[in-house]
């Protein structure tokens, strides 16, 4: 091993290790570089000292500052939190009518909104709000209780047809079919009737029998015009949303069996301030209505106000 | 291989630092070095007060790297994040510039302007003005510590912290409008990044500077091994011409026995005066950041003696060969130009050309539309298909900018926003964008039921004197197959 030799070209010594005519040369580090390892052994040392370093049987040692990974999740969400707070606060504070479309309270509630509504409602409306058969798109212009901030605000927290709500939106279409009350040829021809109005099916004879059972059985919830009624949450019939279906059949199958959907009544579960926000976020999906200003109870309140 | 013979001494496995006490030179290069100090130094120190009028809506810092805004900022010119590839070609043109320079000139970026060498030679500077000159600092270094040592060495890292501080101090300046930051930093009111940053700095630059100094070139530097890759022979380095000055020998035995010596006269100048304590005439090393002032130091010296100067000099290793078999010594100037210079040069133009170019010619307005997809498409009640879009309007110069979005195509298509009201939707609409900013606009576009799924454009019109536009074309989808 001891083949030291000066190198030729470069006039350095070599540290006498050959392998196969490759030499090492001896050009040493200098003495400040090894104290820098000492250094980082120095850090390491201390480092298992105050963090968790060491595994035991069942965890580990815990350190003297006795940091976690979970600890510092809970610290950063609770900072998170506090650093909310103002803004729900004010948001609280503020009634929902007041609170303008386009200001930065908005903006704020309606992105809490968003979140809160991927976690409690896309299981049925859907991720992008746009429902699914006999679970209404929040989209679109049409609302069956009442599409302002206000009115969204209600259906949230008192939910629709809520067993355990006595607040709760309520109404009962009877199963005109299933029940008796029509024969299915009058359900056949109340169909045609109804389909005619939006120009689904043509104005044929049995359409013009149907207008008859219509008034007598229908138009007390829906009215005369099957414009609808938010009182009931009685759909408008004319137009070209249909919650369950808008093919003869299908509607048919709604005379004859009738339906009642179901909500849950979300006040009892989510804060005020989240359902406010949630109603800031459904309004400002594109088919959110103006709040008018001295308002009926929302009970008493028709529907149509919007042209 | 296997020898049964033990090693007789055992090797040095790390070496003790050689102080080194540079000396004190005048001349030529000594000269330009202090010139590209007093730039460097100034440009660092001074680029951050500078002021640049941008109107009401924008900072009138010159150079301005706002992180918090995502702008960056150099005197006329306004990057955005998406621009950066103008930063991209300028750091690839650094990086040929630096091919360019290395070629024609060896490592003149190490001798002259990398920062390592400017503040050593700070450094060094602040050594000599306490300590005075080399032999005052070697015998001070060997003294006892009296109080007088201890008075100056205090003097000197005071100096040294002095230098350092303000050196990181310049760094954050950069950052953030520099008076006020100013004011905040030294009222506690500046973000504490700030003071860590020129905390890092401060010691950084305190122990680079003041303390390892050539350690940092020979030991931890990459860029002198990878500029020796980048060395041809046709590459100017500091050479000591060995043809002419071996062998070696005194002016008396010069005058003694003419002919017999070379014109070297050992008086070991070059190396006194060295930064990093080498020997040029033990020819190229790592340790020569070729920073020209042993050439300095001998001709001072060959001046004096009434020969030649130049018996260390810069020259590239072609020329040494010729000056070696008789030729007469090449001018500077002709080594600069070979092909790989040239076609350094070329390249580097070229991509400056091109950046030039992309800058006078890049949009300040541009239109983005991104489409919601789930769903793609919703009715209304009264049969109308909607799609929604996010439209983002960038308006990228200093000012409020009224802009016209229009639909284009998109037969009975309407459009409106969460600002105007859907009876008064319009198949165009206009906007007022604030200056620098990005607008993103909620944009509800319905079509009449029966409408086939189409592509349509969102034309951009900007409504000023300066004009301009963009259009970015977009799916409109509905029920039924696309025509």
């Amino acid at each position: 091993m001891a083949n030291k030799r000066i190198d030729e070209p470069t006039g350095v010594e070599t540290v006498g290790h050959e392998w196969d005519g490759i030499e090492e040369l001896n050009n040493p580090l200098p003495r400040w570089w090894v104290w820098t390892t000492y250094l980082t052994i120095i850090f390491a040392i201390g480092y298992m000292i105050v963090y968790p370093a060491i595994p035991l049987l069942h965890s580990g040692t815990e350190g003297l500052w006795g940091w976690s990974s979970r600890g510092q999740l809970a610290a950063e969400l609770k900072a998170a939190n506090e650093a909310k707070g103002e803004t729900l606060a004010a948001i609280a504070a503020a009634p929902i009518e007041t609170i303008a479309p386009g200001s930065d309270l908005y903006n704020k509630a309606v992105a809490g909104g968003r979140a809160a509504f991927r976690q409690n409602c896309v299981q049925c409306h859907g991720a992008g709000a746009a429902g699914n058969p006999g679970y209404p798109s929040l989209k679109d212009d049409d609302w069956l209780w009442g599409g302002n901030a206000q009115e969204i605000e209600t259906t949230i927290t008192h939910g629709i047809r809520s067993p355990d709500d006595a607040a709760t939106r309520s109404s009962l279409m009877p199963s005109f079919g299933r029940d008796g009350i029509l024969t299915p040829a009058q359900v056949n021809d109340v169909a045609s009737y109804v389909l005619s109005l939006s120009g689904k099916a043509p104005n044929d004879a049995a359409a013009q029998s149907g207008a008859a059972i219509f008034t007598a059985n229908c138009a007390v919830c829906h009215g005369n015009d099957a414009k609808g009624s938010r009182a009931f949450g009685a759909p408008n019939l004319t137009d070209a949303v249909w919650l369950y279906g808008g093919s003869h059949d299908k509607v048919v199958a709604s005379v004859t069996n009738a339906h009642a959907g179901v909500m849950p009544a979300w006040g009892a579960k989510l804060d005020p301030v989240t359902i406010k926000m949630l109603a800031l976020y459904v309004h400002s999906l594109g088919g959110g209505e103006d709040f008018v200003e001295a308002p009926t109870t929302p009970a008493a309140e028709s529907g149509n106000a919007q042209p | 291989m296997h020898s049964p013979e033990p090693a007789k001494q055992p090797s040095h496995l790390y070496e003790k630092r050689k102080a080194v006490f540079p000396k004190a030179v005048d001349g030529r290069f000594r000269r330009f070095k202090w010139l590209v100090m007093a730039l460097t130094l100034g440009v660092y120190y001074i680029t951050p007060w500078l002021r640049w009028d941008r109107g009401p809506y924008a900072p009138n810092q010159a150079v301005l790297v706002d992180l918090a805004h995502r702008r960056f900022y150099m005197f006329s010119i306004e990057i955005w994040p998406q621009e950066f590839y103008f930063v991209a070609g300028l750091l690839i043109m650094a990086g040929i510039g630096l091919f360019l320079v290395t070629s024609a000139v060896g490592r003149a970026w190490c001798g002259y302007t990398c920062p390592q060498t400017v503040w050593t030679d700070l450094y060094q500077h602040v050594d000599r003005l306490i300590d005075g000159d080399r032999n005052a600092q070697m015998r001070l270094e060997a003294a006892p510590w009296t109080g007088k040592k201890i008075f100056k060495r205090g003097v000197k890292w005071a100096i040294y912290l002095l230098i350092a501080f303000w050196t990181g101090g310049a760094w954050i300046m950069y950052f953030a409008d520099a008076p006020t930051l100013t004011v905040d930093f030294w009222t506690g009111k500046a973000a504490p990044v700030a003071y860590a940053t020129v905390g890092v700095l401060t010691a950084t630059t305190f122990l680079l500077g003041g303390f390892m100094r050539e350690q940092v070139c020979v030991y931890m530097c990459p860029w002198p091994r990878i500029q020796t890759a980048m060395l041809d022979e046709k590459s100017l380095i500091v050479t000591y011409k060995d043809w002419r000055g071996e062998p070696r020998g005194s002016v008396k035995k010069a005058e003694k026995n003419p002919g017999s010596v070379g014109d070297c006269v050992d008086c070991d100048q070059c190396v006194a005066v060295c930064p990093t304590g080498y020997d040029i005439r033990n020819g190229p090393d790592i340790r020569c950041i070729t920073c020209a002032l042993c050439i300095d130091a001998c001709d001072k010296v060959m001046t004096q003696l009434g020969r030649p100067r130049g018996l260390i000099d810069y020259a590239t290793l072609e020329d040494c060969a010729s000056e070696r078999a008789g030729g007469t010594p090449r001018p500077i100037t002709k080594a600069l130009f070979h092909t790989r210079t040239l076609i350094y040069t070329a390249v580097w133009g070229a991509i400056g050309l091109g950046l030039l170019f992309a800058l006078g010619s890049r949009s300040r307005i541009d239109i983005a539309v991104q489409k919601d997809r789930n769903p793609p498409f919703s009715q209304q009640s009264n049969g109308d298909i909607r799609n929604d879009y996010t439209v983002k309007l960038r308006n990228m110069e200093a000012r409020p900018r009224p802009m016209e979005v229009t639909i284009e195509g998109l037969p009975g298509g309407m459009m409106w926003t969460d600002d105007l009201p859907r009876d008064k939707a319009a198949r165009s609409l206009t906007v007022t964008v604030a200056a620098d900013q990005v607008d993103p606009l909620r944009v509800y576009v319905v079509a009449p039921e029966g409408t086939a799924p189409q592509k349509f454009n969102f034309v951009l019109k900007a409504k000023d004197a300066e004009g301009g536009g963009d259009v970015s074309e977009v799916r409109f989808d509905a029920p039924g197959e696309e025509e």
